[in-house]
């Protein structure tokens, strides 16, 4: 007994939480019972309350993902975040074997000051390992360094059943390549190791290049790929005609040893990465978001775009400059709760994943789509992306969009009959989904994007690993289960 | 005066969970409440280790939480020259633990809906630590400065909270005691709450007049204060 009366947690049992599990994009929440864990003892307990409850568990990190990947209606969440030590780091490899719910965060701050860079990071840092491996994500770096599956050397799983399984490409490689991308419907990660890469300095090579479509941006892309690490397209959504897919490019590259003639200790420290918490010393930048919510609207965004693009011209005829790491890979951070500015009603990323072959027809499909229906995407974002090994991948070898849309009450049928309408355009060419952003696709496209024969072997071992189906997610429910044999 | 808030907002049309320890006056507000719109749970505050589970059984029946009142309270008599740590405990438990239990549900739960009111009623009795009853003193005091906190934590998350610091109400708690300062009866006490609440105050005394009495008191140095008898 501790004070007041408060029962002693016994140290198996996690502590638990009743909250509001929010999608990251806020246009979809569900109450929940959520489990802490800090060890492996303690998710099998959690996977055995929600036993003797009678319910289901989802899996959840920081809760990044734009849709219902992480929510889980009607059943318990198991929040992976507490699982946040980095167990070993060798400093010769640059290999981190890390808890699962440490941060690339958590991950960077490690590493760099040791002369490494996470190999893959998000547009934002603070997603966790589990996170990031179940949706295998991808950075601006996609086309040089494939999705940070490819960057794990081995992680452990706990699975419903309490079996704890060691995977990698060598053993249970089945599961490696199955639980990386199946958004953490076939067990919990728990540790993970995975290789960062050294870095000569803590500075990037920042170009920037402006373009006035699409067919030009992805002409600047094909002809730099070889040569730059970082390459990323923002899209001015509103442009027409001949500016259609107008937008600006950034091409970062590492500094090879010696390059960097400034102070490259003082480079590789936290306090030359960190974003800057206030604007020109002043304004608290956690607070900006309530000045962007007047432009989130057509005729705000119409200038805000217009206004980058601009600019875009002058930036990209201004030579080369150095930027931080983490300045360069965290755009989504410079703006603190961002995504709050779009309102209650929140927003969805659209992100079709297209082959190389349609692509430009079909993004430009979609974005003359998006004109006609007066439905403009408020930020459009452009990266290159190779083949990957994993089973459920979202990759197509091409290229991808990602849109973002605003919602609200009144317009969220309307935005969801319009994804619906390029969904139709996108499967028409080949594309697929990404679930770590989707939120509107359902089993009918889902089935016309997986081959039938991935699908079956992802149900066979979700039946094989997780006999009762305890671990679910509403994504799951959404566009999973309806085609699960079980169904 | 828990009591008289669950009759008032049941019948201003809220779903309102009723939380206390004996079960018949609870039984009475369920059935002098419109049908169904008042739930009730018989739980003692100081029993803690239920809480979790009854929040999260609340929250589903009600379908969610938009406004919770904290206003559990003991205050035993103490006498002039009495150090009693049994009383005192109690006080702190129910005044202060129960509170801190329960809101800390409240806040987390709240804080992830991004929405939400949270009020507390202290007393205008945490102001200054007088000589009548210590402990009673110092549990106001710590639950006006615990829901302060709160409420700098949490208004950037959208939810509110509101500390209500009663004068001299007319409930069980004053019942019997004599010289009765500007005692007011609980409806209207009440009345001023939940206007409190809708304005959407920060801190307000019950009635407004006692706002200016604590002005006053805090301003009074304590070699004077120390010889004054309130």
């Amino acid at each position: 007994m501790s004070a007041f009366g408060f029962p002693k947690r016994p140290a198996g049992e996690p502590r638990t939480s009743y909250q509001s599990v929010e999608a990251w994009g806020m246009t979809h929440r569900a109450d929940a019972r959520v489990f802490h864990p800090t060890d492996v003892t303690q998710v099998k307990s959690s996977f055995e309350a929600a036993r003797r409850d009678g319910v289901t568990i989802g899996p959840r990190g920081s809760g990044c993902s734009y849709g219902d990947a992480s929510v889980n209606t009607g059943g318990h969440t198991l929040d992976i975040t507490g699982m946040d030590k980095i167990l070993s780091f060798d400093n010769e490899t640059g290999i981190a074997d890390c808890e699962a719910g440490v941060t690339i965060e958590g991950l960077w701050k490690h590493s760099l000051p040791r002369g490494y860079w996470p190999t893959v990071v998000s547009g934002t840092m603070f997603p966790t390992l589990a996170g990031t491996l179940g949706a295998n994500i991808h950075g601006k770096n996609n086309f040089r360094v494939g999705t940070i599956g490819d960057a794990v050397h081995e992680f452990d799983l706990v699975t419903p059943a309490g079996e704890l399984l060691t995977c990698s490409r060598d053993s249970n490689s089945d599961v490696f390549h199955a639980a990386i991308g199946g958004f953490g419907l076939l067990g919990v990660f728990t540790r993970v190791k995975i290789k960062t890469k050294k870095v000569h300095s803590g500075n990037l090579e920042v170009a920037a290049h402006a373009t006035e479509n699409l067919a030009e941006m992805m002409r600047y892309f094909e002809e730099h790929k070889a040569t730059s690490d970082y390459l990323v397209g923002w899209i001015d959504c509103f442009g027409k005609g001949k500016m259609l897919g107008r937008g600006l490019i950034h091409n970062a590259r590492y500094l090879d040893p010696g390059e960097d003639q400034g102070d490259i200790e003082e480079s590789f420290t936290l306090g030359h990465q960190e974003l800057p918490e206030n604007i020109m010393g002043l304004f608290p930048k956690g607070e900006l978001w309530q000045f962007l919510k007047y432009f989130t609207n057509d005729p705000g965004m119409r200038l805000i775009n217009g206004t980058k693009f601009v600019s875009g011209l002058f930036e990209g005829n201004s030579p080369p400059i150095r930027q931080s790491h983490a300045g360069f890979a965290f755009l989504l951070d410079y703006v603190p709760n961002w995504k709050r500015a779009y309102g209650k009603g929140g927003l969805i990323q659209y992100q079709p994943f297209v082959p190389e072959e349609t692509a430009h027809d079909v993004y430009s499909e979609c974005l003359k789509w998006s004109h006609r229906k007066g439905i403009v995407p408020y930020l459009g974002v452009f990266k290159r992306h190779i083949h990957d090994p994993f089973l459920m991948t979202y990759s197509t070898g091409g290229w991808s969009m990602a849109m973002d849309f605003k919602v609200t009450a009144a317009n969220r049928k309307e935005v969801w009959e319009h994804t619906k309408e390029l969904t139709e355009i996108v499967l028409e060419g080949g594309g697929r989904f990404y679930f770590a952003k989707d939120m509107v696709i359902g089993p009918e496209h889902a089935k016309r994007m997986f081959p039938a024969e991935n699908l079956a072997r992802f149900f066979e071992l979700k039946d094989r690993l997780d006999p009762e189906h305890l671990l679910q997610t509403d994504m799951w429910r959404r566009v999973l289960q309806p085609l699960s044999p079980r169904a | 005066m828990g009591a008289e808030l669950v009759k008032r907002l049941a019948a201003d049309g809220w779903h309102v969970a009723a939380i206390a320890r004996r079960e018949q006056p609870l039984k009475e507000l369920k059935s002098g409440a419109p049908a169904g719109a008042v739930h009730v749970h018989a739980h003692d505050v100081t029993n803690t280790g239920e809480i979790p589970a009854l929040f999260e059984e609340i929250v589903r029946e009600l379908g969610g939480l938009d406004l919770f009142i904290y206003a559990a309270g003991v205050m035993p008599e103490v006498e002039a020259e009495e150090y009693n740590t049994e009383k005192d405990f109690l006080q702190f438990a129910v005044n202060l633990g129960g509170c801190v239990a329960w809101t800390n549900e409240v806040a987390l739960y709240m804080q992830s809906a991004r929405a939400g009111t949270i009020v507390g009623i202290s007393s205008i009795a945490g102001d200054r630590g007088r000589k009548p009853n210590p402990a009673y003193h110092t549990s106001k005091a710590a639950m006006s400065t615990y829901l302060e906190s709160l409420r700098n934590r949490l208004s950037s998350y959208d939810v509110h909270v509101c500390t209500i610091k009663p004068g001299t109400v007319l409930t069980p708690m004053t019942e019997g005691m004599d010289d009765l300062k500007w005692p007011i009866p609980v409806e209207a006490a009440v009345s001023d709450i939940l206007k409190a609440i809708e304005k959407k105050k920060n801190t307000a005394y019950v009635p407004f007049r006692w706002q200016l009495v604590s002005l006053i008191i805090q301003h009074i140095p304590s070699m004077v204060f120390r010889k004054l008898n309130f």
